[in-house]
């Protein structure tokens, strides 16, 4: 297993997402003779993980059943442990997009934080690019490491102990990409301009207030970066469900005869009453949804 | 080569993709230019376009003078739009045009020429000058293709050729289907192949990607617009879905004269690059000369004629020879049923093709479905749900909005998309043989009571 390569089977040291229902998963990772508890019960690692497939149920020992699934960044970032605030699939589908990764980009990031957008760029530029991530909180960076070992990726990464806005990412002339999401980027942007290769690139800055947005933009534009374009991503989920809605009853028509006719095919009697009723196949929102996460900023520095 | 050119002003790019030829016109957002000029020069340089047509290199780092504006009010309360303010007739500034006056020159003209401008203010006149630069300077850049640029001109200028595709619903799909190097991937698209391009300029080069196409040959044309090198060629596969049952249940027959009746049908969009890699070699071979002399010009014409015909049907024999290799291959590929992924975007119903096509992924990978319109992807999770083999089903769609940031002036940008199509997405487990039921109904919904406080918490947290 790895985060940037799929594998059948799962082995010892593997990093595995547990499923156990309707939005409830968790990571595990694979120990010989280890035991992990949950709801359903204990799921021995060696009898019920090592060597199985991935996708896989695997019965726990009160007789419930889960699912083994192979990790991906996407369940990482729904399931990893949180040192900070995270950034969300939505927005790091479009940093993605938007910053032209793909296998070979060489990418600067700060602040690594919890790693969440780190292991989607690592998946996206594997096996040839390179991420140079920094970030200036001692633990936070040797956890990051850490992760990136335990994940197999640390060869495509770099971490950086060090405040970006002052020393830069470590490298210069060598970044098709630079992703800011820290307190004050316009602080980091000539830094972030020293990164890119001649020929240029694409920057991202993700904040979460306006202001930062407005002092970010300013520096780009001083700093002769073109393209400069902010926007704001959701998702809106719609949860799928049957709806049962009642017919009214406006009596009998002329002639007395009550009119049974009904020309839908999903017409039914509800069980209890004698009003007939229909029902839908529909899809509704949510009570709340995630209404803000951040402003994205994007914008290109030409070649020179 | 191919490439695209943009018309930018300041936050405005507009996009289109061009082959270039030389000395041909190409049009573009009203503006008549040959692109002889910009070949040999790198990419991302910006050009003006002269009276004549042609591109003349900028240099990087040239700003322009600044216009000069001579003051400004405070705000609108004195101005009124009566239509006459500007001095200067249509004619007046047809005849500048003619006599070679560069855009910012005329702009110049233009605010030298209105007696309301100095009482804009500043913002006001800062708009003015920018709606002016749009229309009288002509500055076009010309970028390099990659899946960002591609999908925002597909959605900007022919959102009917792709769905409705928006460029950050395709962001989703290529990130939650996990699209990376190396992998196997089935994708089954009507999106004149932007969605493959953009697959595959995820993959690399490394890895396979099988692109199922309905009816006579896959559509290519959005991808070759990527221009990708020509070794990611070797990855990409193509399998025709009406082979697909028969590969299913074992019955694959890969004969010559299956393919016949087949190439006789090809969709109207194919390119003759797409379909046979060999087809390039083709055009440019010639024919070998003929070594005998025929004193009688008749016979001479018979034996040529006679050759032609023999040449044509070798020809025709290698290149069904050539697809049935590619046909093996492709099925090869497939009948392992062990794709790393599946990507669906059409305008064929969502749910038949789902179905079909998931038996050719691996279990616990993710498959993503886009479709311009929510019920027949409300059909998918039902069907989904009650077959079983897959979790995680999530149908969502993606909300963007675009800000314009200036000083005192940041706001949202007033036109809006409305709408850029949904989404289905999942992961694969190993089918159950029976559908679940009792108490673990791990793959039923919860019901409309059962929503707690903690559930809702859990939406507004994740929105992965």
């Amino acid at each position: 297993m790895s985060f940037v390569e799929y594998s059948e089977f799962i082995q010892e040291g593997d990093v595995v997402i547990i499923f156990l229902g309707h939005d409830s998963m968790m990571p595990i990772k694979v120990e010989a003779g280890a035991q992990t508890q949950t709801r359903y019960g204990a799921i021995r690692h060696s009898s019920d993980l090592i060597g199985r497939r991935f996708g896989s149920k695997v019965t726990c020992s009160k007789g419930g059943w889960v699912y083994v699934l192979h990790p991906t960044p996407e369940l990482w970032t729904v399931n990893l442990p949180h040192r900070t605030q995270i950034l969300y699939t939505t927005d790091i589908a479009n940093i993605t997009l938007m910053l032209d990764l793909k296998p070979g980009s060489i990418v600067c990031e700060s602040g690594t934080g919890s790693g969440s957008l780190s292991h989607a760029i690592l998946r996206t530029i594997a096996p040839s690019g390179h991420l140079h991530t920094v970030e200036f909180h001692a633990q936070r960076a040797e956890k990051a490491a850490q992760e990136f070992k335990e994940h197999k990726v640390a060869h495509l990464v770099t971490v950086r102990n060090q405040d970006v806005c002052k020393e830069g990412f470590g490298v210069v002339g060598v970044a098709d990409a630079v992703f800011l999401d820290i307190p004050s980027p316009w602080e980091a942007v000539t830094h972030a301009k020293k990164a890119f290769k001649r020929k240029g690139g694409r920057l991202c800055s993700f904040s979460p207030c306006i202001e930062q947005v407005q002092r970010t933009c300013e520096a780009l534009l001083e700093q002769g970066f073109e393209e400069i374009c902010t926007v704001e991503v959701l998702q809106r989920v719609h949860d799928v469900r049957s709806v049962t809605l009642h017919l009214p009853d406006f009596g009998p028509e002329d002639g007395g005869a009550e009119s049974a006719k009904m020309a839908s095919e999903e017409v039914l009697l509800a069980a209890n009453s004698s009003h007939p009723s229909v029902t839908c196949r529909t899809a509704t929102a949510p009570r709340e949804m995630a209404g803000h996460t951040g402003y994205l900023t994007f914008a290109t520095k030409p070649r020179g | 080569g191919i490439e695209t050119g943009t018309r930018s002003t300041q936050m405005i790019c507009i996009t289109v993709k061009c082959n270039i030829l030389y000395r041909t016109k190409m049009i573009f957002e009203k503006q008549w230019m040959f692109m002889d000029n910009s070949v040999g020069e790198l990419y991302g340089s910006t050009f003006e376009v002269d009276s004549g047509g042609k591109l003349i290199l900028r240099k990087p780092n040239n700003t322009e003078d600044p216009t000069d504006t001579k003051g400004a009010g405070l705000d609108n309360r004195h101005i009124v739009d009566d239509g006459k303010s500007q001095k200067l007739t249509r004619d007046d500034i047809e005849s500048l045009k003619e006599q070679g006056l560069k855009g910012q020159e005329i702009i110049q003209q233009l605010i030298d020429n209105s007696t309301t401008f100095r009482d804009k203010t500043e913002f006001a006149q800062e708009k003015y000058i920018k709606k002016k630069k749009k229309k009288y300077e002509s500055n076009v850049t010309v970028l390099k293709p990659t899946s960002r640029i591609l999908a925002m001109m597909y959605h900007g200028r022919e959102p009917g050729k792709v769905c409705h595709l928006r460029y950050d619903t395709l962001a989703q799909m290529l990130t939650i289907g996990n699209i990376h190097a190396g992998s196997k991937v089935v994708v089954f698209e009507t999106c004149a192949g932007l969605v493959l391009g953009s697959v595959m300029e995820r993959m690399g080069g490394h890895g396979s990607v099988i692109q199922l196409y309905p009816g006579g040959g896959p559509v290519r044309a959005g991808m070759e617009s990527f221009g990708f090198p020509s070794h990611f060629h070797n990855t990409l596969h193509e399998f025709p879905l009406c082979k697909v049952n028969a590969l299913l249940s074992g019955t694959l027959n890969v004969s010559e004269k299956d393919l016949d009746s087949q190439s006789n049908g090809r969709s109207d969009e194919q390119g003759s690059s797409s379909q046979v890699s060999t087809d390039r070699g083709d055009e440019s071979s010639s024919e070998p000369q003929s070594m005998e002399v025929s004193t009688d010009p008749a016979e001479a014409k018979k034996k040529e004629d006679s050759e032609k015909l023999r040449e044509q049907k070798v020809k025709k024999r290698v290149r069904m020879e050539e697809k049935r290799k590619r046909l093996a291959a492709a099925a090869a590929l497939l009948e392992g049923q062990n794709a790393d992924g599946l990507v669906i975007a059409s305008r064929f119903h969502p749910c038949p093709v789902l179905l079909g096509l998931l038996k050719f992924v691996a279990p616990s990978r993710p498959f993503v479905v886009y479709c311009q319109y929510r019920e027949p992807l409300i059909e998918c999770y039902t069907k989904l749900r009650e077959q079983g083999g897959a979790v995680s089903l999530r149908l969502t769609d993606s909300w963007l909005r675009h800000y314009q940031v200036l000083p005192n002036r940041t706001h949202p940008v007033l036109l809006m998309s409305g709408g850029g199509g949904y989404l289905l997405s999942g992961i694969t487990v190993t089918a159950d043989a029976a559908a679940t039921s009792g108490s673990q109904q791990k793959s039923g919904e919860p019901a409309a009571k059962r929503i707690k406080l903690d559930e809702i918490k859990s939406t507004s947290d994740s929105s992965a």
